[in-house]
């Protein structure tokens, strides 16, 4: 793209000035402030993760292929679905798609130049390194082999290094907080005067929602967290019953936390999935309101269904029941938006783009890890069900088919802007299909196992299941290779793709008013309040290669532009 | 009297773990149905799932044929229609809902079955530890495998000795997780002869997957009585303390030397341990009592402090007979005389004899 | 980049007066309004985590108190309403403080912000050299969380502890828990004598002034375990006056029991204790870092940072200080004033 006058005007004049090139040098990155760069070391430091933990999946499903002890001792089984537990879900999922992709993102689509506390931003993703780095150092020294739900009184009486791991955990959930907390301020007051609350993008108004989930049920693990550290120590006797104290609290102070971070896990999946659909079928979102709302719904109607993993636990039937009950009306708000992408699809242009394979696979397996939902949240089923693989099942498809599915076409979605640079879209889409079968080849047959009998966190089974695990292990292995090629065709975009312009999918959003990458200041120009979803007012200009505003194509005398960056 | 059923022969063999009984299919998704609760499992399982089914064609399908009929081609361009429809988008949040009613009332009918005991249940205590089962019977038999009665309802009171356990028979689609330090509880009607799986579901360390045993269920009460009946008088201190290992001890020690939670006891007797303080220590009846009353005063080396006291848990005959056991996994060790004897003459021997019983409490 | 806060910093060594528009105003912010609005709004946000934070605790206290209601009567004659009370009154104090600091500041008069902040540092020390002779009072009883408490009736420790701080009746757990102030202490003046040798007006004034908070602690400590001392020889001389009566021994209890009802305390006595140290203990956490965050900015006062356009920082400080506040006037009858 050259940088003409009209493309100046248009995307600012970032060419040289760009976040990634406007200063140099390792503490540049490592003492920014910039939303953008902080994004991108949360993308490396998640991805990181996603690939430890990924590993152990696979050396785990390995072990799995026969019922008998193929090369690893039941705790070191133990260890490994531990530690990819807690890996995946306290130093991936959770931060996946909020921090890394959100961070960059979410300031844009504002038009602000920044979150509203850009240090506490930063704290939060050094205060993610040192919650990994005590989840490393506990799996270096004696491991863990909890679970990642630490329960009680195992977690006090076990001898793996559940305290580094603890720590790690707690240390991760203020992370997670602080970017909660600046996520949701920026909302509040970093947003134009003329921007409404309906008039923001569907994906701000899932990381809002995420927000309060964060905030609210966080706290409650850190204390949960320090609790479990002091019961270890010194014997408080809160939750060991050697101590009188009582095993099962641990679980709903647990729960209180975890049931909401599946949706700190989801919710910004489903506004990734948004923008996607709506983007690459050129049509306004159906139903915003309801899809607006229905996140709210959920982040809030989240805090009142934990029990529902405690169905079996011993807790009195009375609150079983009500439990039963509240987790059936979480259903409708995820269903809600299911049909609202589809009515967008209806009558729009649809391009069949890498991530729009993704948002298309995504309504796909989240459509199965939801209604499977529906067995777990009927009492007497889920009796049946409980703690075996169609629980693992059920959960891997809301979280691998629904969380790192999105954010895949997400990171496909943003990629162009976040480095300028455009992928291979051919190998993305055969990517995407690599992941969509190894997915489905390894989780479905956990679903038939599961309602077999096959109790999840088993090192050694019985001869009947194994065709069904063999069968997983395959599965696995393929959707390993699909995410690795996603991820390379992605860094090898960053060298070696072609550079594009501004806007080349045609989304309408702010961010993509910067240039592509954008400004250090996000927009060094002044930007064209639209609405996010209205891509009437989208043409594409071949001369720019990229998507400009309709009202731009008719040359206009030029005009002053917004006042200059103040540092280069 | 004799042992019908052979229980010890099939413990004695390799795996302390019970073979895994035949797989039998009831339904793709389920396997066979022993109990009174798979009708109100399974039925609602399938309307659930045919449910869902309908539900999810219908979205992909749409999905795909949007896809296709409105793919991005020369030509094609978005066409008009509404950005929203107010009665269309209550319509399809409220519809569903009634369905959801509908699954929701069916499944607390069928979870109720599920956790209110009949009043003629017979009650068996079930204790849960790391990582075996112990059954007790109303007539005082106890054993590691499951033994019960067809049609007949029966009440488990559960308790766990250290973690959490769960208890699970997925022929009887039921489950209840046992916690340390309360008792719970849960019931069954078997309504199926056969042997069936018995599994630990919920995560309670090392060996959680080799926490599971067989259910039998048989035709009549004097089979299950056959089945259960132990007749510890009659047989020798070594059978008796091999049943004993079975049910208390061998969910953490092994039989021979491999290592498990614990160190194995195979050819341990009279051999010198070195413990954590690096001191040595001869393993002989003194140190073997010490070692299951206070477990944590002299810890071999390489071991956690992880088992469980047994001071008021054992008698003496229990110590005693376990002490026999241990020894004869010894090939060389000295075997007295009387441990071959049968247990009621062998305790007469050692009552008469001088130093060689137990010290008492 | 934090190029344009950094600078702001940097030309903090003027000392001046020449405050122009926008000095405090991050780069990403329109207005100084926008700025004070995002802090305001952050600081509340946070305070709800905070309340989260603490409220597992809270359900932790409900959940034994109900199932044990009698255990927490008999456990909080152990705790002594008096130096509780005098910790309350404290706090408070150091609320009103902080309240009228937050308002000096806002009229941008500095100096005055900063002998306030000041006095509610000290406040703060002080509370804690109270709470340490109230833990080290119970460790020395041996009332300590469930696995450890070993409290017996008729102990004294006194009869233990030798050496000055023995003569002096001085629990050895507080020589031992004052180790620290008494670092900073000696540290902070020490800083100050220097940073004044060397001429460093400035940070010769900040470095008095956390001597002086620490010496607050000293305050406390000493107030405190004076009181303990007389209480506890009041006590004695009751115990001696009933002599042949019974032998029932009240070692600390502020309350005199029975001797039937104390000789068998049930187990569970010692949750108690753990939630009490666990619940003060995390509060006590919460008050250090305040401190803190009042030396920050008591510093910045020190530097004549705050204006009416410009005070957020003590503004939101000080709403964290108010719910530390807010959460020991909730901790201090639930744990001592039951019954």
């Amino acid at each position: 793209m050259s940088a003409t006058p009209q493309a100046q005007k248009l995307f600012g004049h970032a060419e040289e000035n760009n976040y990634l090139k406007c200063s140099s040098g390792i503490k540049s990155w490592l003492f920014t402030l910039d939303h953008k760069r902080i994004g991108v070391m949360y993308l490396i430091g998640v991805t990181f993760a996603l690939f430890l933990a990924g590993v152990f999946a696979l050396i785990l499903r390995s072990e799995l292929f026969t019922g008998d002890e193929n090369f690893l001792s039941e705790a070191q089984y133990n260890q490994m679905f531990t530690l990819h537990g807690a890996i995946m879900v306290f130093a991936f999922i959770i931060p996946s798609i909020p921090a890394a992709l959100g961070n960059f993102v979410l300031p844009m689509m504002l038009g602000a130049k920044d979150v509203a506390f850009p240090r506490l931003n930063l704290c939060s993703f050094y205060l993610w390194m040192f919650g990994t780095a005590f989840l490393l150092t506990a799996m270096l020294t004696n491991g863990l082999d909890t679970g990642w739900t630490f329960y009680t009184p195992y977690s006090i009486t076990t001898t793996t290094a559940v305290i580094y791991a603890t720590m790690g955990a707690f240390i991760l959930g203020f992370s997670s907080i602080f970017t909660g907390l600046n996520f949701l301020v920026t909302v509040n007051t970093m947003r134009p005067k003329t921007m409404g609350w309906f008039k923001l993008p569907l994906f701000i108004w899932s990381l809002y929602a995420t927000s309060i989930i964060q905030i609210l049920a966080t706290p409650v693990l850190g204390i949960t967290l320090l609790l479990l550290i002091a019961e270890r120590v010194m014997h408080i006797g809160i939750f060991d019953p050697a101590y009188g104290g009582d095993p099962v609290l641990f679980q709903h102070f647990f729960w209180f936390y975890s049931h909401p971070a599946v949706y700190i896990m989801i919710l910004p999946a489903m506004g990734v999935i948004s923008e996607l659909i709506s983007v690459y079928s050129h049509k306004k979102i159906f139903g915003y309101s309801f899809i607006a709302f229905s996140s709210v719904a959920i982040a809030l109607l989240g805090f009142l269904v934990w029990g529902h993993h405690m169905f079996t636990s011993g807790q009195s039937q009375l609150v079983t029941l009500v439990f039963s009950a509240i987790t059936f009306s979480v259903a409708i708000p995820s269903a809600v938006k299911v049909f609202n992408w589809l009515a967008t699809l209806y009558k729009g242009s649809i391009k069949l783009v890498t991530p729009m394979c993704y948002a298309l696979s995504f309504i796909f397996l989240f459509g199965i890890g939801g209604l499977t939902g529906l067995f777990l949240g009927t009492l007497s089923t889920d009796i049946h069900l409980h703690d075996t693989y169609f629980v693992v099942a059920h959960f891997h498809f809301v979280m691998v088919g629904g969380t790192l599915t999105a954010l895949l076409g997400g990171l496909y979605h943003w990629w162009p802007k976040m480095f300028g640079r455009m992928y291979n879209d051919f190998l993305g889409r055969v990517g995407c299909f690599l992941v969509f079968v190894g997915f489905n080849l390894t989780f479905f047959p956990q679903f038939v196992m599961g309602s077999r009998g096959m109790p999840r966190r088993y090192a050694r089974y019985d001869p009947e299941f194994e065709i069904f695990h063999q069968a997983s292990t395959i599965g696995a292995f393929i959707l390993g290779i699909g995410i690795l090629l996603a991820f390379a065709v992605l860094v090898h975009a960053v060298f070696f793709g072609r550079k594009i312009g501004g806007n080349p999918f045609g989304a309408a959003s702010l961010e993509w008013q910067s240039s592509s990458p954008p400004s250090f200041h996000n927009f060094d120009h002044k930007i064209h309040m639209n609405a996010p979803y209205d891509f009437s007012a989208m043409v594409y200009d071949e001369e720019m290669d990229t998507y400009i505003q309709r009202d731009f194509v008719t040359p206009e005398t030029p005009e002053v532009p917004a006042p200059e960056p103040t540092k280069a | 009297m004799l042992n019908l059923i052979g229980l010890l022969a099939q413990t004695e063999s390799e795996s302390l773990v019970p073979a895994a009984p035949e797989y039998r299919d009831g339904s793709y998704w389920f396997p066979e149905a022993a109990s009174s609760f798979a009708k109100d499992v399974d039925p609602l399982f399938m309307l659930i799932f045919w449910v869902s089914l309908v539900f999810f064609a219908a979205i992909v399908g749409f999905m795909i044929y949007f896809v296709i009929k409105y793919r991005d081609r020369p030509g094609h361009k978005v066409e008009k229609s509404a950005s929203h429809n107010t009665a269309l988008e209550i319509a399809w949040s409220v519809l569903p809902g009634f369905l959801l009613i509908w699954f929701f009332v069916d499944g607390a009918a069928g979870f109720f079955n599920m956790r209110v005991t009949p009043g003629d249940a017979e009650q068996i205590q079930v204790i849960a530890r790391q990582f075996n089962w112990e059954f007790h019977y109303p007539n005082g038999d106890a054993t590691t495998e499951l033994h019960l009665v067809r049609n007949r309802p029966v009440e488990f009171v559960m308790e766990s000795r250290d973690v959490l356990h769960s208890f699970f028979v997925p022929a009887f689609r039921q489950k209840q997780d046992v916690v340390p330090g309360r008792y719970t509880y849960t019931w069954v009607k078997p309504t199926k002869e056969g042997i069936f799986r018995l599994y630990c579901t919920e995560y309670c360390g090392d060996s959680h997957s080799l926490m599971k045993t067989n259910v039998h269920v048989y035709n009549s009460q004097e089979e299950r009585d056959q089945a259960t009946f132990y007749p510890w008088e009659d047989e020798t201190p070594i059978k008796n303390g091999q049943r004993l290992f079975n049910m208390k001890c061998s969910g953490c020690h092994n039989n021979n030397d491999v290592k498990k939670t614990g160190p194995g006891l195979g050819g341990i007797w009279g051999k010198m341990e070195t413990l954590s303080d690096g001191s040595t220590v001869e393993v002989n009846d003194n140190y073997f009592r010490e070692s299951l009353l206070n477990p944590g005063a002299k810890l071999v080396k390489g071991y956690a402090n992880q088992m469980p006291s047994f001071q008021g848990k054992l008698n003496d005959d229990q110590i005693f007979w376990l002490r026999a056991y241990i020894k004869s996994l010894t090939p060389n060790a000295k075997i007295e005389d009387e441990l071959n004897l049968p247990a009621s003459e062998a305790r007469e021997k050692v009552d008469t004899a001088d130093g060689d019983k137990p010290a008492a409490e | 980049m934090s190029t344009v806060e950094e600078t702001a910093d940097s030309h903090d060594e003027h000392d001046d007066d020449h405050h122009d528009h926008g000095e405090f105003i991050a780069h990403h912010f329109d207005s100084a309004e926008q700025q004070f609005d995002s802090g305001k709004l952050g600081i509340w946000v946070f305070l709800v985590t905070e309340v989260l934070f603490f409220s597992g605790l809270f359900v932790a206290y409900v959940l034994y108190r109900y199932h044990h209601p009698e255990v927490f009567v008999d456990a909080s004659q152990f705790l002594d309403k008096v130096l509780g009370g005098i910790n309350t009154i404290v706090l408070l104090f150091s609320s009103l403080t902080m309240a009228w600091a937050v308002r000096a500041a806002q009229l941008g008069n500095n100096n005055f912000a900063g002998k306030l902040i000041l006095i509610t540092m000290i406040c703060a020390a002080a509370f804690l050299g109270i709470k340490a002779v109230e833990y080290s009072h119970k460790w020395d009883l041996y009332i300590l969380p469930v696995s450890y408490y070993n409290y017996m009736e008729g102990y004294h420790p006194e009869a233990e502890s030798g050496g000055i701080a023995g003569t002096l009746h001085i629990s050895k757990w507080l020589v031992t828990l004052s180790m620290l102030p008494l670092l900073c202490l000696t540290l902070f003046s020490a800083g100050a004598v220097a940073m004044a040798a060397t001429g460093k007006r400035l940070m010769a004034q900040f470095m008095l002034g956390l001597a002086i908070m620490m010496s607050g602690y000293f305050v406390g400590a000493f107030a405190g375990q004076t009181y303990q001392n007389w209480h506890e020889a009041n006590l004695e001389a009751e115990e001696h006056a009933g002599d042949h009566g019974h032998d029932g021994d009240h070692a600390g209890d502020s309350i005199a029991t029975g001797p039937d009802s104390t000789s068998e305390r049930p187990p569970q006595i010692g949750v108690f204790f753990s939630i009490y140290y666990c619940m003060t203990g995390l509060h006590a956490i919460h008050v250090i870092a305040g401190m803190a965050a009042l030396s920050w900015l008591y510093f910045r006062c020190l530097k004549a940072h705050f204006r009416p356009d410009y005070f957020g920082p003590v503004d939101y400080v000080g709403l964290y200080w108010h719910l530390v506040d807010l959460i020991w006037i909730y901790l201090f009858p639930l744990l001592y004033l039951i019954n």
